[in-house]
């Protein structure tokens, strides 16, 4: 069962990412987005780490692809796509490279399959890991490093 | 351990196939779900007509059958029967999804909400920020059924949208955490173990900015903005007809009802209660919830879009941040089994916040002054 489920996530997610750059209408290439991260979500559900799944559909989904759309809406002709043609060649050249770079990182790493069961509760490790533990300074800089840009943002387009 | 965790136990063990055990439970939950909120959706669509009209001193409907309990099932027969018009330069796909993108969402927080113990059809221990997630994709629907539809006052709606949702999901969220730190779960079922005293008793405050939150997220007067008549028609449904003004409609009474058992879950202390069983206690708190936003719908004139937006963030957003902290300090000074400490605190430091803040917004003449 758990395999079935795989494959069907894995189609739409590659049917989903593949139509996010061939679809012209950049509306519905932003949907499409939105379904890719939706089926990124259930990858996370069949590896039992429910908590990544819901904060992937909260933030990504809820959030992230909201803002995409409201970009959308404020762009013009948005029916037709965007005519940048003229850098094809240029972002051609840079998405094969950057495939490669990824393509070459996940191949020459060896994953270790998680042996044991799947934990019962996943938020109290979690929460444990990022507050408890050593990495309270990371979280802590990376909070103040989003206000920072959220001010600096307001600060910019503020009216004088 | 929930009844459909059992059930597919039983069914594993009856030697069905893995595939059979899995999705017979899981399509059960599904057809209970919708044929029980859908019969709910109905039934409050019925009740808050009436109460409208009590409100407005009328009858309201009152003609077919008994008390006029049929007029749901007339209203929804007529739309069955309308004809589907779809706008020539509509995006078709788009405009046929968008209904169904606002819908099922909505139909998915009743998984979580525990109507007894252990009735429930998804004991997560993610279960709250399940539900915010899970209507965070509602918004989606929205906004396809306003880009859509290639409608001007669609559109605006959608842009209205945004701002909403994005502002009053804030408060909500940070209302939702003080619950889960004096509760010290995210599962539905411990939060509502935990209440020995109702939530609504132990944080006033973060009751308050929850449930008003909550209105603008169901997109309730006094916070309608995107469909306010008198402005933008019937905003992003306006192009909408027949069957698909159905699901919009549904999709709407549907939030106010998955609303109301959350706060019912989080505030009220759910299904318990004295005496009477716990589902009829659970439905008791529904209703009344349920029966509170229409009293405000009556009551209530809706905001302008500026006063909307300062409400949420110099009002709410504020006074969600300083009850988070305040309900902080009190969990870890206050020992758990002395809840009523914090009854007694937070009830004077609600009444000194809100004073407080009615001090700093001045209503008049119109406009807010901030």
């Amino acid at each position: 069962m758990p395999d079935l489920v795989f494959y069907l996530l894995a189609a739409i997610a590659l049917v989903a990412s593949i139509a996010v750059i061939m679809v012209r209408d950049i509306f519905r290439a932003a949907l499409c987005l939105i379904v890719l991260f939706m089926s990124v979500a259930g990858f996370f559900l069949l590896l039992h780490a429910d908590f990544l799944a819901i904060v992937q559909i909260l933030i990504y989904v809820g959030a992230i692809s909201i803002l995409i759309i409201v970009a959308v809406m404020l762009t013009r002709d948005a029916r037709q796509g965007y005519p940048l043609d003229n850098y094809k060649y240029v972002a051609g050249a840079v998405g094969i490279l950057l495939l490669a770079a990824i393509a070459y990182g996940i191949l020459n790493t060896s994953f270790v399959n998680f042996g044991g069961a799947p934990p019962e509760q996943t938020i109290q490790p979690i929460g444990q890991a990022l507050f408890g533990s050593g990495y309270v300074l990371p979280v802590e800089i990376a909070a103040v490093l989003l206000l920072s840009a959220i001010l600096g943002a307001i600060a910019v387009l503020r009216d004088k | 351990m929930t009844l459909l965790d059992q059930f597919q136990k039983t069914l594993l063990a009856s030697g069905l196939p893995d595939w059979a055990a899995y999705l017979v439970p899981a399509l059960m939950g599904v057809i209970l779900i919708v044929a029980v909120s859908l019969t709910l959706v109905i039934i409050f669509i019925w009740w808050e007509r009436r109460l409208l009209g009590r409100f407005q001193l009328r009858l309201g409907p009152n003609r077919c059958g008994p008390e006029g309990i049929l007029q749901p099932v007339a209203t929804g027969l007529k739309l069955l029967l309308k004809e589907d018009i779809v706008p020539a330069k509509a995006d078709k796909i788009l405009h046929f999804l968008a209904p169904i993108v606002v819908f099922v969402p909505v139909l998915m927080i009743f998984a979580v909400v525990p109507v007894s113990d252990g009735a429930i059809l998804a004991n997560l221990n993610v279960g709250i920020i399940y539900v915010v997630a899970i209507s965070s994709i509602s918004t989606i629907g929205i906004f396809m059924a306003a880009w859509g539809s290639s409608n001007k006052f669609a559109l605006i709606s959608g842009m209205r949208t945004v701002a909403q949702m994005v502002s009053y999901e804030l408060p909500v969220v940070l209302s939702l955490v003080g619950v889960v730190l004096v509760a010290g779960s995210f599962s539905m079922l411990s939060i509502v173990q935990s209440q020995s005293i109702p939530f609504i008793l132990v944080m006033p405050l973060g009751c308050v900015i929850f449930f008003l939150g909550c209105l603008a997220e169901m997109n309730r007067s006094p916070f309608d903005l995107l469909e306010a008549d008198s402005e933008i028609v019937a905003g992003y449904h306006t192009e909408y007809s027949g069957m698909k003004f159905a699901m919009f409609f549904m999709g709407e009474y549907g939030v106010a009802l998955a609303y109301s058992t959350v706060i019912t879950t989080l505030f009220l202390g759910g299904w318990s209660g004295p005496l009477l069983p716990p589902v009829i206690w659970f439905l008791i708190k529904v209703v009344l919830v349920f029966s509170f936003t229409v009293w405000m719908r009556a009551t209530l004139p809706r905001l302008r879009v500026d006063q909307l937006m300062a409400f949420a963030w110099k009002g709410l957003l504020p006074m969600a941040v300083i009850n988070l902290i305040i309900i902080a300090i009190e969990v870890l000074v206050v020992p758990a089994s002395m809840l009523w400490v914090m009854v007694i605190l937070n009830f004077a430091f609600a009444a000194a916040l809100v004073l407080l803040w009615s001090r700093l917004f001045t209503l008049g003449g119109g406009r807010v002054e901030v």
